[in-house]
């Protein structure tokens, strides 16, 4: 008895050691809410993020992996406004997971903190896959990245109030350099502002917003339809009268309508990496828009 | 005539002056005027102090919401927006959508499906000679059908529960609860208690609704022993191991009734099942599941039809148990992991079942009864690959195992010939958007004895209202 004692007490402190380590569990649904937590908390959270830059968010199905994961977290970090509509509900419920349940503080919804565009006037699903709440593809401008990260930050300290100091300091160092680089990128993309451009999907206006390029055709007929050759057609025919100077679509679009309307117009493609992971140059959030910036511009010199 | 314009102008201006000639006169005219200049005064007032308000919500909207530390001059430097960005339009959430009751309205969804079939035989007389099955069998009716409309209502109850109904209306006028139930959302550590209808999680395919089927109809294997898809009215408790890996295991009590349990009048419950599930990702671009899986179920007087040597259709009573274990796999790919352009999904599954008991075989006539053992099987394979955005083509093979039937007394009454049930389908649909699909389907059906079926079926499906589930 008097032999396992220390043994018991030295399984508890292990124990106790081993839990004042872990780190805040997040799932991030997309990568570029991955790269904030881990910009905001660093080696305080381990994140798991559902879906690679290659990977269209609102197309993906409630993996196993995906079901496990949500079970383990304690937090889910994800854009909202409809964008995982398919899965996230799905993975919430199959959780057995308290804590990320919707109201919780263990669910964030990064696109409540920012004022959408493209709020549609009326709900119909002859318009295309509509987002009743707007463009759910706010991650594009980078102040909306600043928007979310104020309330990510307290919210990262609400759950894990040992290190809120911690999350306080990253968020404040990290907002100090996002402000210089969005200067830096406006500097950049002087020369785009009024360019015209032509998209494959109505990802970009927060984007556009941002830069002040002009959208003039969507080569998606209504959102979330595949391009069909009747509406390239009519694109390709609106061109003559409204020109454009490149051809936008992100990373994870099929490309072969960008292609066909490409070959024909010679305009540049420009593959926009979209989030952290859509191409090798966007390796964390500052990088993503740094190659956002450079691709645009090379298109339009 | 002359001067027509003077006395229009006289005209007009006594009956404007008229009013307040008359005001004068009156009192109560006076009061009114002074009432409604005074309440103009006031709306103005409100109208005005309501304008400054929106201002300022509108500021607060563009600038983040009331940062406390340092970063708040950060934030709403950055926020302004570059002098030629075109002001962003207001974000439309009308009150009143808010305020009103509706709000709480649960997701609401509807499937609507149709289907024409070309079939080489008569539907009516499709058996599986020496399986006894409940009436959920065969291809469906000839020619055009109204398939099943679904009917969707979901939403939580609270912050500790989630409820669920599906109503399926069929052809015939006839509306069933397909499922109805209540689950938890408030218990930890993985577990998710559930009452009332719902489609067991026994095997890959049985909780999966008809409308996200692969295929128009369902494997045979789930046809012959679980009269399509297996429905419980009971409970089901799951867990989830705190595991990197996805591991889940369950456990279901329902009552007796549905096929294959039969009628009975006891207060233990008349199916069990236990299923474990298992899954991951291989890499970015596959993912897969598989389980085990295993259903108890009590039979009284169970009915199924049965044929005889002459091909006369006989009613059988089965009264004993029932057990069936469910082996089955899925395994998807899709380049990166995205599925737009091409995908491609393996999905196999194998079921046994003993049953064990007496038959009386037909009931309703000589009533003839002897003892009843079986062993049989059965399994299923299909694939189905995306060759171009929303055009799919997929192949499915579906074999029986009647395997051994000792039917003592009975055996030879119960026609029991030496051949193998198969069918084999090939299907192609399309999907215009993410809530439609039109499906073509040419299956070769050898499920009935010396008999060849073919058969040919177009089907469409649309789901309209909330947004479907993308369940793995």
């Amino acid at each position: 008895m008097k032999r396992l004692l220390p043994i018991a007490a030295a399984l508890w402190l292990a124990l106790g050691m081993q839990a004042a380590q872990a780190a805040l569990k997040v799932l991030a649904c997309e990568p570029e809410w991955g790269a904030l937590v881990q910009e905001l908390a660093g080696d305080k959270a381990s994140v798991y993020v559902a879906t690679t830059g290659l990977q269209d968010p609102h197309h993906i199905q409630a993996r196993p992996s995906l079901v496990a994961a949500a079970r383990n977290t304690d937090l889910v970090v994800c854009t909202g406004a409809e964008l995982e509509v398919g899965w996230l509900p799905v993975l919430i419920r199959q959780s057995g997971n308290n804590a990320i349940q919707p109201g919780k503080p263990g669910n964030f919804e990064a696109a409540a903190y920012v004022r959408k565009l493209e709020v549609p006037d009326r709900l119909d699903r002859a318009d295309g896959d509509v987002h009743a709440a707007g463009n759910p593809h706010i991650q594009t401008d980078p102040r909306n990245i600043a928007l979310v990260a104020e309330p990510l930050a307290r919210r990262l300290a609400e759950l894990d109030p040992a290190n809120a100091t911690a999350y306080q300091a990253r968020h404040a160092d990290f907002m100090a350099r996002w402000k210089a680089a969005i200067q830096r990128w406006e500097k950049e993309g002087a020369p785009l502002r009024g360019a015209s451009i032509v998209v494959q999907h109505k990802a970009f206006p927060y984007l556009q917003q941002w830069l002040g390029l002009v959208e003039v055709a969507v080569l998606e007929p209504k959102p979330g339809i595949e391009p069909t050759s009747a509406h390239l057609s009519a694109v390709l025919a609106g061109l003559q009268t409204r020109p454009a100077k490149m051809i936008v679509r992100a990373a994870y679009n099929d490309g072969r309508g960008a292609e066909w309307l490409a070959e024909r117009t010679k305009l540049p493609i420009v593959v926009l990496p979209f989030t952290v992971g859509g191409d090798d140059e966007a390796k964390d959030l500052f990088s993503l828009f740094d190659d956002t910036i450079q691709r645009l511009l090379k298109a339009a010199p | 005539m002359s001067h027509p314009t003077p006395l229009a102008a006289l005209l007009v201006a006594l009956a404007i002056a008229s009013p307040p000639l008359y005001a004068a006169d009156s009192p109560e005219l006076q009061q009114l005027r002074q009432e409604i200049d005074s309440m103009r005064q006031d709306y103005e007032a409100r109208l005005k102090a309501l304008e400054a308000r929106l201002k300022q919500a509108e500021a607060s909207l563009a600038a983040p919401p009331a940062p406390s530390d340092a970063s708040g001059a950060v934030a709403t430097a950055i926020s302004a927006p570059p002098p030629a960005a075109p002001p962003p339009p207001p974000a439309q959430v009308p009150a009143s959508a808010q305020a009103s009751a509706s709000g709480f309205n649960p997701a609401l969804s509807l499937i609507l499906s149709g289907s024409y079939a070309a079939l080489s035989q008569d539907p009516a007389n499709y058996r599986f000679a020496g399986v006894l099955t409940g009436s959920e069998i065969g291809p469906g009716v000839k020619g055009f059908s109204l398939g099943e409309s679904e009917l969707g209502i979901s939403a939580n109850v609270d912050p500790w529960f989630y409820g669920a109904l599906n109503l399926a209306l069929e052809a015939d006028n006839t509306a069933s609860v397909e499922e109805a139930y209540v689950q938890t959302t408030a218990l930890s550590d993985g577990f998710t208690l559930r009452a009332g209808r719902f489609l067991s999680s026994i095997g890959y395919n049985n909780d999966k609704h008809a409308h996200t089927w692969d295929f128009v109809n369902a494997p045979l294997v789930y046809q012959a022993f679980l009269g399509g898809a297996l429905h419980q009215d009971g409970l089901q408790l799951r867990v989830l191991l705190p595991t990197t890996q996805f591991i889940e295991l369950g456990s279901e009590l329902g009552a007796a009734g549905p096929f294959p349990s039969g009628g009975t009048s006891r207060n233990q419950p008349g199916t069990a099942t236990l299923f474990a599930h298992t899954g991951g990702d291989i890499g970015a671009s596959q993912s897969w599941r598989a389980g085990v899986s295993m259903l108890w179920a009590k039979a009284e007087d169970r009915a199924s039809d049965t044929i005889d040597a002459a091909g006369t259709v006989v009613t059988s009573q089965f009264t004993g148990t029932t057990r069936l274990g469910i082996i089955d796999g899925v395994w998807k790919w899709a380049p990166n992991g995205n599925p737009q352009r091409t995908n491609l999904t393996l999905q196999g599954e194998y079921l046994r079942r003993l049953e064990s008991g007496s038959l009386v075989y037909d009931s309703t006539g000589q009533a003839l009864a002897a003892s009843y053992h079986s062993a049989q099987g059965g399994w299923y394979a299909q694939a189905v690959y995306q060759f171009m955005p929303t055009w799919r083509v997929g192949l499915r093979y579906d074999r029986l195992d009647i395997g051994d039937v000792d039917a003592s007394t009975n055996a030879a009454n119960l026609y029991l010939p030496d051949y193998t049930p198969t069918r084999a389908t090939l299907m192609v649909d399309w999907s215009p958007s993410e809530f439609s699909r039109i499906r073509l389907q040419f299956a070769q059906d050898k499920a009935r004895y010396g008999l060849t079926d073919n058969q040919f079926l177009i089907q469409y499906q649309m789901s309209l209202g909330s947004h479907g589930a993308h369940s793995y």
